[in-house]
């Protein structure tokens, strides 16, 4: 079996077509530098959480720590129950604080850390007890209107 | 009266019965051509003068479309973006209308008119020009010396057509967007990689332009096979390869878009 004149075109298709496919995964999609390693599991007690999704990003200071990996309602209580894949190289205090926040007006959500002063830190499964939901921006809007009617009032 | 209502009730039976008839022998056909294609796989060379067919010599004018609609969505969607002042997500809305749709589709149908009607028309010149019984009368199987190796060069060339295309896209989507507007460079990419997800963009993206590979080649080499023996027979077929096949495939596309996404 001998090499044919076509071998080295489809080669060079082959490449060509791999190669692309690389382009899309490495540089349009995320797949490098998407993951954060070996993972903790945080959850955290929100009275309501907006538009957030799963697999939105968990960061501190803007980096990127983690992402949200599942949501669900406690029946109980009526609280949604947010569970985060944290990276095992970041240790949090105990008393660190979860924030739903808006990347920009438009922009999405992600669950943002404002670390606290505890010597403790969070471990694998751990509950964070402070948080703060979501901006409605209606509820926003609503609050300003009856301030506006409330000081006009007077 | 009653006449003229039977004529027309047995013209619609007939065309019915004919439609049937004929997916059935398709069906029965792929099944052949994927049970005979051990001789494709295993002599694979007869395979890869295939692929240099179908494959390498689409490759310019999937390039070369890839970059124009790449550079076309560039200057539409930042007509559109910048009224709402996010011309930044210009990447994003590129590279996902390529990677999940156009990529696939736009590719599929090229493909469809590009080396779909030379699979037919080559089949079926062959069949009118009595090569293929008599590759029978020598006890060579055509469909698996003939049939099984296009049918494979189309299903293996297809996703890595489509990948091309969306790559070219992107680029030109960037020549235009950055290079030519001014957006600023990095959130470009910064944005679209935040944006387009692995699992949930490419390789549905990939899945797609598999099927539609499938789909393409198997209505070339049918239409092809079942072509009446006649210089009008082999041209019919050609036709209805690219219509039948630019139709499956933005029918197959509706099911798979429904499928993929449904806004999780």
């Amino acid at each position: 079996m001998n090499r044919l004149k076509f071998d080295l075109w489809v080669g060079f298709f082959v490449a060509i077509g791999f190669a692309s496919l690389l382009f899309l995964a490495l540089k349009v999609g995320n797949l490098s530098g998407a993951s954060v390693g070996e993972t903790y599991r945080l959850d955290a007690k929100f009275d309501n959480i907006g538009s957030l999704k799963i697999r939105a990003p968990v960061k501190t200071a803007g980096v990127v720590v983690g992402r949200v990996s599942d949501i669900r309602l406690d029946a109980a209580n009526y609280v949604a129950i947010v569970s985060m894949q944290v990276g095992k190289q970041y240790e949090f205090p105990s008393d660190t604080f979860a924030t739903i926040m808006t990347s920009g007006l438009l922009g999405e959500q992600y669950v943002g850390f404002e670390v606290g002063g505890d010597t403790e830190v969070l471990k694998d499964g751990d509950v964070i007890k402070k948080t703060q939901s979501a901006v409605v921006i209606e509820k926003l809007i609503s609050q300003f209107m009856f301030n506006k009617a409330a000081d006009s009032g007077n | 009266m009653l006449e003229r209502t039977q004529t027309a009730l047995r013209w619609l039976g007939k065309g019915v019965n004919d439609r049937i008839w004929r997916l059935g022998f398709a069906s029965r056909f792929f099944l052949m051509t994927v049970l005979h294609s051990g001789t494709a796989l295993r002599r694979f060379f007869l395979t890869v003068r295939e692929i240099y067919f179908t494959g390498t010599l689409s490759l310019v004018i999937i390039m070369v479309s890839g970059l124009f609609v790449g550079m076309v969505l560039g200057l539409q969607g930042y007509d559109t973006l910048q009224r709402y002042g996010s011309s930044e997500a210009l990447g994003v809305l590129v590279a996902l209308s390529l990677v999940r749709e156009l990529g696939p589709v736009v590719a599929a149908l090229l493909f469809a008119s590009r080396a779909g009607s030379a699979i037919t028309a080559e089949i079926g010149l062959m069949k009118a020009t009595e090569q293929l019984s008599a590759m029978e009368m020598m006890a060579v199987n055509p469909i698996a010396r003939v049939v099984a190796p296009r049918f494979w060069a189309g299903v293996i060339s297809m996703p890595l057509l489509a990948a091309l295309f969306s790559a070219m896209g992107v680029f030109g989507g960037y020549l235009v967007g950055v290079k030519l507007i001014g957006v600023d460079e990095g959130s470009f990419w910064s944005q679209m990689q935040a944006a387009v997800d692995f699992r949930e963009d490419i390789v549905n993206g990939v899945i797609k332009s598999f099927v539609f590979g499938v789909i393409v080649s198997w209505i070339a080499v049918f239409e092809g096979y079942d072509a009446e023996p006649t210089a009008e027979g082999v041209s019919g077929a050609t036709t209805r390869t690219v219509v039948t096949s630019s139709l499956a495939i933005l029918a197959a596309d509706f099911i798979l878009t429904a499928l993929m996404f449904r806004g999780a």
